[in-house]
């Protein structure tokens, strides 16, 4: 049912928009930034709880030493992405754009904890069991590096009564300019597959499905080839069409399956993983290193050399800037992610987290919001939302605080991929208020904190 | 001829009659009783529908009133004593006499004091606004200037300034109905007390952040010296988060606080100027002082 021979392109069927690729920096090597002087590491870097600090100032820490304990089921331990000491715990501005509480530590050196292997040898053995590959996999703070950043470990632990089928590797990168994903499929290939395997131990599948975007061309051949030497993991070459890097897009164009509203892909038998995701469970199970530094695309239209960077966790994007050729003239806003899902940033210090695959830096006359005019009713919104909704009605319901209806709506199954205000000929931003709709609603019908 | 308009008048006149004897009969078989007194409490209430009793609508809160044994727990903000006296009388009751409130700003973030630290060119509403980050001002506790209070009040009470981009609410509008003090997403509005001559004295900050941090994003911010706390003599002044707080209920307008604070995060307004020897004449002649002077004066 499933051949890699059939070259015939998959996609997903609802909506879908196609932005300018503007993959500027595809060609670029992946680069090690030099140390920072100081890293800001945020305590809440991932979905769920913020984790609980297990060091104090003044405290001498190793690079990949744990410095902060999961707290609760749904988190994730964190752990020093440099050596040095810990200069203070305090509220410092992140991604958020709030002040939210971070280890800053002063760096001094490059000492790592023994554990680490740091051989670039490839360790394709492993004799470890399922559970012992999920145990280090927690152990290792690993979340999901595709931006979602939700912990790998809960996405393993499949509830009991469900049935695992599929296990899809995310190699899709539809966001526009970014190329993190896309570097490290080339550059660290044979760990890639590698990690597929563990995550097939882990899940105890027998078929793993990589997808990756036509526009990839050399990372699908790459991949295809490694693939050969492994059993039941495929390679696909997808059509490029945003948001196909979405999980729900993702099983849909690869397996024709449709996760259910407010379900999730384990209900239609699918565990998916980004393939940076992949690669860090490559790392934390084969050679003992924690999740505490990520690939990382510095892109824009002016930037002197748009690259792709291996980066301590904790880096301010500043240090990124600088090393990419320094802020161009024309910079109008600093995106933390891609043009499409990415969020302008208030403050250059702002520390690269374990969910940032990109910056990007637009130009002044393209970051510019345009006058918001009213709806004419074009409905191009509805047609291009990949999840089904309306976007134009959930905007007015979120703006008349209906929640009830919003909620009958389907707001929550909204990805926030920006389709609808990408399209929009009106400019009316539609996500600003479905995403705060969607917050509300959510507040209803859990009421958290 | 004259017989076809006979039939018709007689049998169209049978039929009317037919159908309204059974309307007559349907209304008696599914008459709603409701209680009178519920339209005549209605008719005593302001008709706003603002929701600041905690119901819908002024009619939801006619029903509640006329359910109640001891209006415990009801009052119509906008109405004020005098209504709900009005209501308790025509009720038979007694009603719970509330203190007169005021919503107040806490916030004085102006452009001069906060400085504008980015751009924002998203939608130009808080909420939104609040949603993404901490604002495009140096302190993110403070107002977003966007007007989302303006636009929910529904008694002309707020208004933004243009030169100091904060809302401004006016004292004579304003029914303490809390419409204001739900949509600020910084949780900005307070109702206070309303005093003799509209005074008051309030912190208008709300940054917890420690003192260095809080000057620094803002030169009128508390910064939690306690300095307010020691010497006000009704233990007024409670402090909490690196945040000093006046209770309106206890603040006996002393104004010994207001002076003592370093950063003059403390307002008092509606109160004739101190009379000082370093003031110019023209100023001390002034008797009657409007807020923004107020401010002024304190912050030159």
């Amino acid at each position: 049912m499933f051949k890699a021979e059939a070259e015939v392109l998959k996609t997903f069927v609802k909506g879908g928009i196609h932005p300018p690729e503007n993959k500027l920096s595809d060609k670029s090597a992946i680069r090690d930034l030099p140390l920072p002087k100081s890293v800001t590491i945020p305590l809440s870097q991932h979905l769920g709880s913020p984790s609980r600090p297990v060091v104090e100032a003044g405290e001498s820490v190793k690079t990949g030493q744990l410095i902060a304990k999961s707290e609760g089921y749904v988190s994730s331990n964190i752990h020093s992405s440099v050596s040095g000491k810990i200069a203070k715990i305090d509220a410092f501005i992140d991604s958020s754009g709030y002040k939210r509480k971070a280890i800053l530590i002063n760096v001094e050196g490059d000492e790592w904890i023994e554990d680490i292997d740091r051989d670039k040898k490839l360790i394709k053995e492993f004799s470890l069991s399922s559970d012992e590959i999920i145990k280090k996999i927690t152990e290792s703070g690993i979340v999901g590096l595709g931006g979602a950043t939700f912990p790998t470990h809960v996405k393993l632990n499949i509830p009991r009564g469900k049935k695992t089928e599929y296990l899809i590797i995310n190699g899709v990168e539809c966001e526009p300019y970014l190329t993190a994903d896309h570097a490290l499929m080339l550059e660290n290939g044979e760990e890639l597959l590698v990690g597929v395997s563990l995550l097939k131990k882990a899940l105890k599948v027998k078929r793993a499905l990589i997808g990756i975007e036509n526009n990839k061309a050399d990372a699908i051949s790459h991949i295809r080839a490694i693939a050969k030497g492994y059993d039941g993991i495929d390679v696909y070459a997808l059509r490029v069409k945003y948001p196909q890097g979405g999980e729900k897009q993702l099983i849909k164009a690869l397996l024709n399956r449709e996760v259910p509203s407010g379900g999730l892909p384990i209900d239609v038998g699918v565990v998916a993983f980004n393939v940076g995701t992949t690669l860090a469970v490559y790392e934390a199970v084969q050679k003992n290193k924690p999740l505490f530094e990520r690939i990382v695309t510095l892109t824009g239209k002016s930037v002197k050399e748009p690259s792709n960077f291996r980066v301590r966790i904790g880096t301010p994007i500043s240090m990124l800037i600088e090393e990419a050729g320094g802020l161009p003239d024309d910079a109008g806003k600093i995106l933390y992610g891609g043009p499409m899902m990415g969020k302008a940033l208030s403050d250059p210090s702002i520390p690269v987290t374990k969910g940032c695959s990109g910056i990007t830096i637009l130009p002044e006359s393209e970051s510019l919001r345009k006058k918001t005019e009213p709806c004419i009713r074009c409905s191009k919104c509805v047609s291009v939302c990949p999840m089904g909704l309306e976007p134009y009605l959930l905007m007015g319901l979120s703006q008349k605080n209906l929640y009830e209806r919003l909620e009958s709506d389907k707001v929550l199954d909204c990805i926030e991929c920006g389709s609808c205000s990408f399209i929009c000929p009106s400019n009316r931003p539609l996500l600003d208020y479905i995403r705060l709709g969607k917050t509300a609603v959510s507040k209803i019908i859990r009421p958290t904190k | 001829m004259s017989s076809i308009f006979l039939y018709t008048v007689i049998s169209l006149t049978a039929l009317g009659l037919a159908s309204a004897l059974i309307l007559f009969l349907v209304a008696q078989r599914f008459k709603v009783h409701e209680d009178p007194r519920i339209s005549e409490v209605e008719e005593e209430l302001p008709a706003a529908n603002c929701g600041g009793c905690g119901f819908p609508g002024c009619r939801n809160f006619a029903e509640a009133l006329v359910k109640s044994e001891d209006f415990e727990g009801l009052y119509c903000p906008v109405g004020g004593n005098e209504t709900m006296n009005r209501i308790a009388e025509l009720l038979g009751k007694v009603a719970v006499a509330q203190e007169p409130r005021v919503a107040v700003l806490r916030c004085n973030g102006t452009c001069e004091y906060r400085p504008r630290t980015n751009r924002y060119d998203g939608s130009q509403t808080c909420s939104i606004a609040a949603a993404l980050y901490g604002g495009d001002k140096a302190c993110e506790y403070g107002c977003l200037g966007y007007g989302d209070c303006v636009e929910v009040c529904k008694f002309d009470a707020l208004h933004m300034d243009k030169e100091t981009g904060l809302p401004v609410v006016t004292d004579e509008n304003c029914t303490a109905c809390g419409a204001c003090v739900k949509e600020c997403p910084r949780n900005l509005f307070e109702l206070r007390k309303r005093n003799k001559k509209d005074r008051k004295i309030y912190v208008a900050c709300m940054n917890v952040d420690k003192g260095g941090p809080a000057r620094k994003s803002c030169s009128v911010a508390c910064i939690g010296c306690f300095k307010c706390f020691n010497v006000c003599p009704w233990e007024a002044i409670t402090m909490s988060n690196n945040l000093a707080f006046i209770d309106s209920e206890k603040c006996r307008l002393c104004r010994k606080c207001a002076p003592e604070c370093p950063t003059n995060s403390i307002i008092e307004t509606g109160f004739p100027p101190k009379k000082e020897k370093t003031e110019e004449e023209g100023t001390g002649q002034t008797t009657v002082v409007t807020d923004n002077n107020t401010e002024k004066d304190k912050n030159d």
